[in-house]
């Protein structure tokens, strides 16, 4: 039964009562009542639950998101007894993108080669084939011609970056890149072995309780202690795997010297920092699972592959979409790896946009600080909004 | 599960990705190492090194060895008569600092004995040191004004002096009981000052030097280098062999240049040499209008060398940090490095060394060639380009840091003043500060002209001959060198060297840009931002931060 329609103690005296005109201690009472009851109302009583939390979410993120939109339009200089803000427009992100920081955010341009015109004519491609079902699919709206071509946009701006820079001939990818990388590769092996070890830790194998807890130890651990782990492991001269390295001629060969090795270096620890993440709410998707639909596929002869393949995996798919998109969220911003393992280097081809961010902050450099962050946001909510409008609805389609 | 009830689920993220991605603007810290300074190190005589550029000393930072007892106040039973002799009492003096134990461990021991004298009260709040200037700004650009206090590189005095942060000590500080103004060596009263002005009271100085293995150079009659190609022989020469006795294969040379790190100091210790060679007042970093030199051969120079020591170096150089490559250089793994003073007295701690006595220093090797600044080349020395050349080199000892001061809120009360400036002048002054000197702990470096005196080096543990020689050199050829020359001073003195002249040699390094991509980037780079603080204001901060008209 809807609130709306449960009545209050007060409604049964709210009988026709005196002329407004001559108010008395019943129509105190009544008046009274009615307050009390509008007070009871769903809809005040919703307004009165709700804003609390929000004027808390305002003051907490609707704030400084704007505050620091403002900073990223202005330069901020110290000055006699204070500080001054100068408006200076979209000059700190024409720097970022058109200027001196360039090189840097987005990496230095040359021609593709033929895996990277392969790639960006490939992927021009398919954002057709899907813009061109879409068209046909009779579900057209203004509203998602909009939005796809604003996600086309994006994505070929990001193809011709990619293809300039990571498959340019002699280009090198930018802190945006370098980025992206962590997120796709390392959310995507922290999901592969998450469920791997999700799905073993559900087999009623000997141990079960123990390893359950292991697996959780490393997101227990401070991110700068993991750096600093990863940091003395791939140290080659005096790290435990050095006599390894001796053994194998690479005694000479540092792994964070070398761009893809830093990044490597990066990424794993990442994974294992974070694999438990993703490990423990597939555990609870998993254990919270119908198992007697299995157990039907079973009488029915199916495999144990297609048991998970067609039956398990769908169902945990809802939750799977979630955690993958909180972790992305996450990985964008990392920081404490690349900061402490390799601080960005060799050069900058392990830096990460918020450690680029901080290298400006860093320095007071505030206005520059705000529009790296700021295009990470812009970046991130376009990731964010195209995987919740694109994927997540699919997902939940296909588990009805 | 229909999608409708999962819309909570959905949205969840969506704020999250707001509330976070506001927070990543202003992301945690990162390591950085501040240039503390440190006592000098010894030296035994080795047959070839020429008298005439003795070792020299410098400074940076560290974890100081634990193991070494801080140093005993000469007046720790009885402050100094003067500073630390007035009643505070109910006076607090908050003092922000970075994290120790240097620099941290003197202010907090000094500060016990000040509170005991005067019946005041210190409190010393760190922070880490990529962090500090940060936390400074901050708080004295908002108006917080949370410290009395504030303990910085002298480097930053452009940044925060000329906005009226600072109470002004002209009238004060030469004449303070017991501080002894006069005994400060001229290039740290300049380095405390900012357009004429006294802002600071010293208590350490840091210039870098070359640092040698005597034992190993001696032996084979080879003399410490006195220009930068011979820097790169002798590190060929010993890359590879055995420095140690360990039976591993060791360094020529050890220098830490990871990024973030301190390598852009030493980098500009290199650069200096080519580019400096009137005297301080010219300066390293700009030309008329404040054109960046850095632009030109004389960069293209100190870059070359640069990348060509990697060769000689251990294999993760590019991104060896300061705690890592004063190890390999105490553990006897390196023939040479740059460095300041620590490297003096890290060596002499044997819980920490194996290269005990066995290290020597060298004022900065320089160049027979002088950047003409007009032409952007290279030209040949001589008594009009380069008149303090020593034998045909142009040497430019760098003061990389600048050394620490502690500088008073102009906004705090009068009292408070008054206590603070009296508790860093009972820090800095003689009977505190010359035993903190020669102690590594402390990350203190000399500053004084008393402390030019061997005695006190010789009872820290140095040998007659290697006090002498250390102390000649560090504060006699370096230190009041006429050519010394100075860190960068002025407003964001931070993110033209440390963000964005470190970013441009770090991908230099790394083969991301060419040797010119990398000069231009910086130059441009630099540019950008002089045009964005104001060209006039910086041409001016930067002629009163070298003392030019």
């Amino acid at each position: 039964m809807p609130p709306a329609s449960v009545p209050s103690n007060g409604t049964t005296h709210l009988t026709p009562g005196p002329a407004p005109s001559e108010p008395g201690p019943e129509q105190h009472a009544r008046d009274q009542a009615r307050s009390t009851d509008e007070w009871r109302n769903p809809r005040r009583a919703r307004n009165v639950f709700l804003w609390p939390a929000l004027l808390v979410v305002l003051l907490l993120a609707i704030f400084p998101l704007i505050a620091s939109l403002g900073l990223a339009l202005s330069n901020v200089q110290l000055a006699q007894g204070g500080f001054t803000i100068k408006f200076t427009g979209l000059a700190n992100f024409n720097n970022l993108l058109f200027g001196a920081e360039r090189n840097i955010f987005l990496g230095q341009f040359k021609p593709p080669t033929i895996l990277g015109w392969t790639t960006f004519i490939g992927g021009g491609l398919l954002m057709a084939y899907v813009l061109v079902r879409y068209l046909r699919s009779g579900r057209v709206s203004a509203l998602g011609i909009v939005g796809r071509a604003l996600g086309i946009a994006a994505l070929t701006a990001f193809l011709w970056m990619l293809a300039n820079t990571l498959l340019g001939d002699g280009g090198r990818p930018g802190t945006l890149t370098v980025t992206i990388l962590y997120v796709v590769l390392g959310t995507g092996l922290e999901y592969l072995i998450g469920l791997g070890l999700a799905w073993l830790t559900i087999q009623h194998l000997s141990g079960q309780r123990f390893f359950r807890v292991v697996f959780l130890l490393p997101i227990t651990i401070t991110p700068v202690g993991i750096a600093y782990m990863f940091r003395m492991l791939t140290d080659n001269q005096s790290g435990p795997f050095a006599p390894l390295f001796a053994a194998a001629g690479m005694s000479n060969f540092s792994v964070l010297g070398d761009p893809w090795g830093a990044r490597l270096a990066v990424i794993i620890g990442d994974v294992w920092q974070w694999t438990p993440f993703i490990f423990i709410v597939l555990l609870a998707g998993l254990e919270g699972r119908d198992i007697e639909t299995e157990e039907a596929g079973l009488v029915d002869g199916a495999g144990r592959w297609q048991i998970f393949r067609h039956i398990t995996l769908p169902m945990i798919i809802p939750v799977s979409a979630t955690v993958i998109l909180i972790r992305t969220i996450e990985a964008f911003k990392i920081i404490d790896l690349p900061s402490v393992l390799t601080g960005g280097g060799p050069g900058t081809a392990s830096e990460s946009v918020t450690l680029q961010a901080f290298q400006s902050w860093r320095a007071f450099n505030l206005g520059s600080s705000a529009a790296v962050a700021y295009s990470l946001l812009i970046v991130v909510t376009i990731v964010a909004t195209a995987y919740a409008r694109l994927v997540l609805p699919r997902t939940h389609r296909a588990n009805a | 599960m229909s999608f409708a009830k999962n819309r909570f689920v959905i949205g969840l993220p969506i704020i999250a990705l707001i509330v976070g991605a506001c927070g990543s603007a202003a992301p945690t810290a990162a390591p950085t190492a501040p240039p503390v300074t440190a006592a000098p190190v010894t030296l035994p005589p080795v047959t070839a090194v020429p008298v005439t550029l003795a070792p020299v000393t410098a400074v940076p930072i560290t974890p100081a060895p634990e193991t070494v007892a801080p140093p005993t106040s000469e007046s720790s039973a009885s402050p100094a008569t003067s500073a630390g002799a007035k009643d505070f009492s109910g006076v607090t003096v908050n003092v922000v600092t970075f994290t120790g134990p240097p620099i941290a461990e003197p202010l907090q021991r000094h500060g016990a004995e000040w509170e005991k004298a005067t019946g005041g009260k210190i409190n010393v709040t760190t922070a880490p040191f990529s962090d500090l200037f940060q936390k400074e700004a901050t708080d004295l650009a908002t108006g917080t004004n949370s410290f009395t206090l504030y303990t910085m590189s002298s480097s930053w005095l452009g940044s925060f002096a000329g906005q009226g942060y600072f109470q002004d000590l002209t009238s004060l500080v030469p004449t303070y009981p017991g501080l002894q103004w006069d005994d400060v060596v001229p290039v740290m009263q300049s380095n405390s000052s900012f357009g004429g002005k006294i802002y600071a009271v010293p208590f350490d100085s840091d210039v870098l030097s070359v640092y040698y293995r005597t034992d190993i150079l001696g032996k084979d009659g080879v003399a410490p280098p006195k220009t930068w190609d011979e820097y790169l022989t002798i590190a060929k020469k010993y890359q590879g062999k055995d420095l140690n006795g360990d039976g591993t294969p060791d360094y020529g040379s050890c220098i830490e240049k990871a990024k973030g790190g301190v390598g852009t100091w030493q980098f500009n210790g290199v650069f200096s040499g080519f580019v400096q060679a009137l005297g301080t007042k010219q300066g390293t970093f700009f030309g008329d209008g404040l054109t960046p030199l850095v632009n030109n051969e004389a960069m293209g120079a100190a870059l070359d060398f640069w990348k060509a020591s990697s060769d000689f170096g251990p294999p993760a150089e590019i991104n060896l940090d300061q705690g890592t490559g004063r190890g390999l250089m105490t553990s006897g793994r390196c023939a040479l490095n740059i460095d300041w003073g620590d490297m003096g007295t890290l060596p002499l701690d044997p819980t920490v060394s194996k290269v005990k006595n066995v290290v020597g220093a060298v004022v900065m090797p320089g160049s027979s060639k002088i950047l003409d600044r007009a032409t952007g080349k290279l030209v040949p020395c001589d008594a009009t380009t380069c008149p303090n050349a020593v034998d045909g080199i142009n040497h430019a000892p760098f003061n990389a840091f600048g050394g620490w001061i502690g500088a008073i809120n102009a906004k705090a009360d009068p009292k408070a003043q008054a206590a603070a400036l009296d508790f860093i002048s009972y820090v800095s002054a003689p009977e505190q500060s010359n035993p903190d000197v020669t102690t590594g702990v402390t990350g203190e470096q000399p500053f004084r002209v008393s402390q030019q005196d061997p005695a006190l080096w010789i009872k820290a543990g140095m040998t007659a001959d290697v006090a002498k020689n250390f102390l000649d050199t560090y504060i006699g050829a370096s230190l009041n060198g006429p050519n010394a020359a100075l860190d960068l001073r002025i407003p964001q003195a931070n993110q033209y060297t440390n963000v964005l002249e470190d970013t441009a040699i770090a991908q230099f390094l790394a083969g991301e840009l060419t040797k010119d991509e990398a000069m231009k980037q910086i130059f441009d780079g630099w540019q950008a931002l002089t045009d964005q603080i104001g060209r006039d204001s910086q041409t001016a901060a930067y002629a009163a931060s070298i003392g030019a008209k």
